[in-house]
């Protein structure tokens, strides 16, 4: 199998970029796309040149470290996929795949295909956790959690942080993000006591990042590898209102 | 002679005596004391988070980008925990025998009954960070099984346990980062420890996005930085995964215990090209509910839903009756390949064998299955396009987990005061095999409950010492050393990749020191790799430069260190003469063709001395007060 990959290439965060092509032959429809890009790697290092940059680790769709933006969809052509778990079966011989970066104020490029997404992180530091010390848990079925909420919780709880939602959305928006985490936590008993405080501060630091406003396109359900859906920014949405108005 | 620094008392009353006779720090004084932290995953984050809770000042690192991506977040089925909540028999040491025979008696006793005693706390405390554990409709947590046991103890979010319970590590260490007592270094790696007169006081790392060397003091250094099964090339783990932090520290003096004590995980989807990458773990707990077969007749080139019921060869159903499918890991691993290996083989290269979940879709319907697995299923969906709901997953062994790692005592630290090691870089409770959804478990265990109680005991003395600081010339020498090194290796400029010698390493390690192992060919294995490590010195390329972000020196740095732990592990396999566990010596195996241990001889854990090129050997010896070591049986 025979593709034409062209690629972002960026040597650091000041330079400007550009787009390069590569014709990369010896593929098969059972490499996954990463290891498609791998081979092209090896091939560079063979004629003495610098490797492409792009973010991977687990390989299989739970870390969130993979992401790159595939002939203009985040995470490549299917729905509810990360870029590890794509598979060059998705493509036809003699394809031309076009790879670039996240795109987003709040995600600058590090180097080619590499963003940083320490704005997420920012995020989850204003309140993406219960203020519980080692130590001071209570027995674990002292606190009961009916299952239809434990699974609410859950499906929430499941975002990876691979911030598909955010390069996919025209407003560069982290609500489905956020919203995530404010569920998963504002939902189950344990989250209750900071619950306001939470959804104030996680939403504003939102804002302060640089991130967008959400205007209900609905892409970021479509990309989100773990399908998280847009339901949970109206939640948050609802939550934010009253915590504003009532405490 | 190495201490392990049992308490004195009772197995029940060894850690209650610990923490009665440990020194205290008070909090005033803890402020003053700095602890490094490398690694995020569940006991790298565990234990900073609960460090700073204490009041120490902890710098936390991890070559991620966010702490939230440590390998722990990839484990699937669970957490065991001796909470006895189905009232079926479970007691704290039922859960301390079955992971002590779990691990073929090579592992202390005083440690693992620890591992017990702590687990249930563990789960109150996870469920008070807020995991959402499975739950009944009334509320409270749910069970499941898993391998080498028979009870239910295993605790579970989904197949994403791993997930939510290092999502719930890392919010605490970002609540502690707010409260400004942890600072965080994601995109750093460790490429040197930094040892001044016999004690670890800092480390040299490399920022990954400018290639900047910078230097870190401290008064105490926890290394928690995972398994080295990446060894093998193909494993389950993250492609980041590799064992250069623990490999520096055993050049600097911390002895390497059980090297060759490597797990190979018998659900990975099977290897299908040359090019391939990573082998995807499908969870144990898959297990519970499928059944492993292969066809009764060789070659059977027929699809799996077309062979009859009487010509199928539920082979660990037929060979282990009474725990059948949840055998533990080693056993179900080799069974697969002696099935492989005869040519009952299944799929496009034979290497795999059949899990099935035909029956327990029969028998519980679709939507109990969906809702047990079914992001498992989605996930086998995605990399094989094959819907599992209607035939058979292929499945097959990969290598997975480390039991061995750097040797530690009852404190865990390592034989280099003031170096500590937590979760899988150990070797501590795991012996020669690890069962399944202990690991979760002990890497949680180390990191939240057991390090912050132990490591006053060596701090309260550092509080009377200077502090250290990077200007002491043992930093300047040891970030020389580093230097000398990345050059060296970009100086090659041969014609080969780094993938290239890490594909050849990988070969070697899988064929002669993996799931069967002879002295043969541990031999010829370690002079092959010598010849790897000679030709890669020699020929390796690697392109760009060293002040950048530059992923080919990452892998060619983290390469180099795994040719050399490759001679370990061979060289451990080699001295080893018995079988136990994941270790199966050929020449050593009952005529049912189990392992055979020799507890007269080998009952003793291997602690490696590094010496230049070669390695010495220690031993701690095991002994066993409350429970006899017998043949380990699961017919």
């Amino acid at each position: 199998m025979k593709v034409i990959f062209k690629i972002w290439r960026q040597e650091n965060a000041a330079s400007k970029g550009n787009f390069e092509s590569y014709e990369v032959d010896g593929l098969t429809k059972d490499m996954s796309f990463l290891e498609a890009l791998d081979h092209l790697n090896e091939l560079l290092v063979s004629i003495n040149k610098r490797v492409i940059a792009y973010e991977y680790d687990c390989r299989e769709g739970i870390c969130g470290q993979c992401g790159v933006f595939i002939n203009g969809r985040a995470h490549g052509p299917h729905d509810h996929m990360t870029t590890c778990q794509l598979h060059m079966r998705s493509f036809e011989d003699g394809d031309t795949i076009v790879v670039e970066p996240w795109r987003a104020s709040a995600f600058p490029i590090i180097k080619d295909l590499v963003v940083d997404r320490s704005a997420l992180d920012n995020i989850i530091e204003k309140g993406g956790y219960i203020s519980a010390k080692t130590g001071t848990a209570p027995e674990a079925n002292a606190i009961l959690v009916g299952k239809e909420l434990a699974d609410k919780a859950m499906d929430a709880a499941a975002c990876i942080g691979c911030g598909a939602c955010v390069a996919t959305c025209k407003n560069s928006s982290a609500s489905l993000f956020t919203a995530a985490k404010i569920n998963h936590l504002n939902s189950l008993p344990q989250g209750k006591q900071e619950a306001s405080k939470r959804v104030l501060e996680m939403t504003r630091q939102m804002e302060l990042e640089g991130f967008g406003s959400c205007t209900f396109t609905g892409a970021c359900e479509v990309e989100c590898p773990e399908g998280i859906s847009i339901l949970n920014i109206a939640e948050m949405n609802a939550r934010r209102t009253k915590a504003k108005w009532l405490g | 002679m190495l201490d392990s620094k049992i308490p004195e008392g009772s197995l029940e009353n060894k850690w209650r005596n610990y923490q009665i006779k440990a020194q205290l720090i008070n909090p005033a004084n803890k402020k003053k004391l700095n602890i490094i932290v490398v690694g995020s995953g569940l006991a790298g984050a565990g234990a900073a988070a609960t460090l700073a809770e204490l009041g120490y000042d902890v710098k936390c690192f991890c070559y991620q980008d966010s702490a939230r991506r440590a390998h722990s977040v990839a484990a699937q089925g669970g957490i065991n925990a001796a909470k006895n909540y189905q009232h079926d028999g479970d007691s704290v040491w039922r859960m301390f025998h079955d992971t002590l025979k779990g691990g073929d008696f090579r592992s202390r006793e005083a440690n693992v009954y620890r591992l017990a005693e702590l687990s249930a706390p563990l789960i109150d405390h996870y469920v008070q960070q807020g995991v959402p554990f499975a739950r009944e409709y009334g509320g409270v947590l749910v069970n499941r099984s898993f391998g080498g046991v028979q009870v239910q103890r295993t605790f579970y979010a989904r197949g994403q346990t791993g997930q939510q319970l290092l999502l719930a590590a890392y919010s605490q260490l970002y609540k502690m980062k707010r409260a400004k007592k942890v600072e965080m270094f994601p995109r750093h790696e460790l490429l040197d420890l930094v040892v001044i007169e016999g004690r670890a006081k800092g480390i040299i790392v490399r920022d990954l996005i400018t290639g900047k060397l910078k230097r870190f003091a401290a008064d105490a250094v926890v290394l928690a930085t995972g398994g080295y099964s990446r060894v093998f090339r193909l494993s389950t783990l993250a492609i980041g995964c590799n064992g250069s932090a623990i490999w520096k520290a055993h050049k600097r003096g911390a002895y390497f215990a059980a090297p060759s004590f490597t797990q190979i995980h018998p659900t990975a989807l099977p290897q299908t090209s040359e090019a391939q990458s990573k082998l995807t773990l499908m969870s144990e707990s898959l297990r519970n509910d499928g059944r492993i077969w292969v066809p009764k007749k060789k070659g059977d080139d027929r699809k799996a839903n077309t062979i009859p019921e009487g010509e199928r060869d539920y082979y660990l159903e037929r060979r282990y009756p009474s725990f059948g499918n949840l055998a533990p890991r080693d056993i179900a691993s080799r069974a697969a390949k002696e099935r492989i290996d005869a040519g009952y083989g299944v799929g496009r290269l034979k290497n795999a064998v059949y899990l099935d979940f035909k029956h327990a879709i029969e028998r519980f319907g679709m939507e109990t299955i969906k809702d047990r697995y079914g992001n498992l299923f989605k996930m086998y969906k995605k990399i094989t396009g094959v819907d599992a709901y209607n035939e058979p997953m292929q499945i097959s062994p990969a290598a997975h987990f480390s039991m061995g790692g750097l040797w530690v005592d009852y404190e865990l630290m390592t034989t280099i005061p003031g170096l500590y090691a937590i979760g899988e870089c150990n070797f501590s409770d795991h012996g020669a095999n690890r069962l399944g959804a202990n690991s979760l478990l002990q890497a949680s265990i180390d990191g939240y409950f057991v390090l912050p109680n132990t490591i006053n005991n060596y701090l309260a003395h550092a509080l009377k010492e200077d502090h250290p600081t990077t200007e002491h010339p043992e930093f300047e020498r040891v970030e020389n050393e580093v230097k000398e090194h990345i050059n060296k290796l970009l100086s090659v400029q041969g014609n080969k990749t780094v993938d290239h010698f890490h594909r050849e390493l990988g070969k070697v390690m899988w064929q002669e020191c993996a799931m069967s192992r002879n002295a043969e060919g541990l031999e010829k294995a370690i002079a092959q790799i010598k010849g790897i490590i000679n030709a890669f010195w020699n020929e390796v390329n690697v392109t760009g430069g060293h002040k950048e972000m530059n992923t080919e020196l990452e892998k060619a740095l983290r390469l180099a260190d795994f040719l050399e732990m490759g001679l370990l592990m061979c060289t451990d396999a080699l001295e080893r003469e018995e079988s136990c566990g994941a270790h199966f010596r050929e020449e050593f195996q009952t005529s049912e063709g189990e392992a055979l241990r020799n507890d007269d001889t080998y009952s003793y854990v291997s602690a490696w001395e590094y010496n230049g090129g070669s390695f010495n050997l220690h031993k701690e010896d095991l002994t066993f007060e409350n429970v006899q070591p017998t043949v380990r049986s699961y017919k």
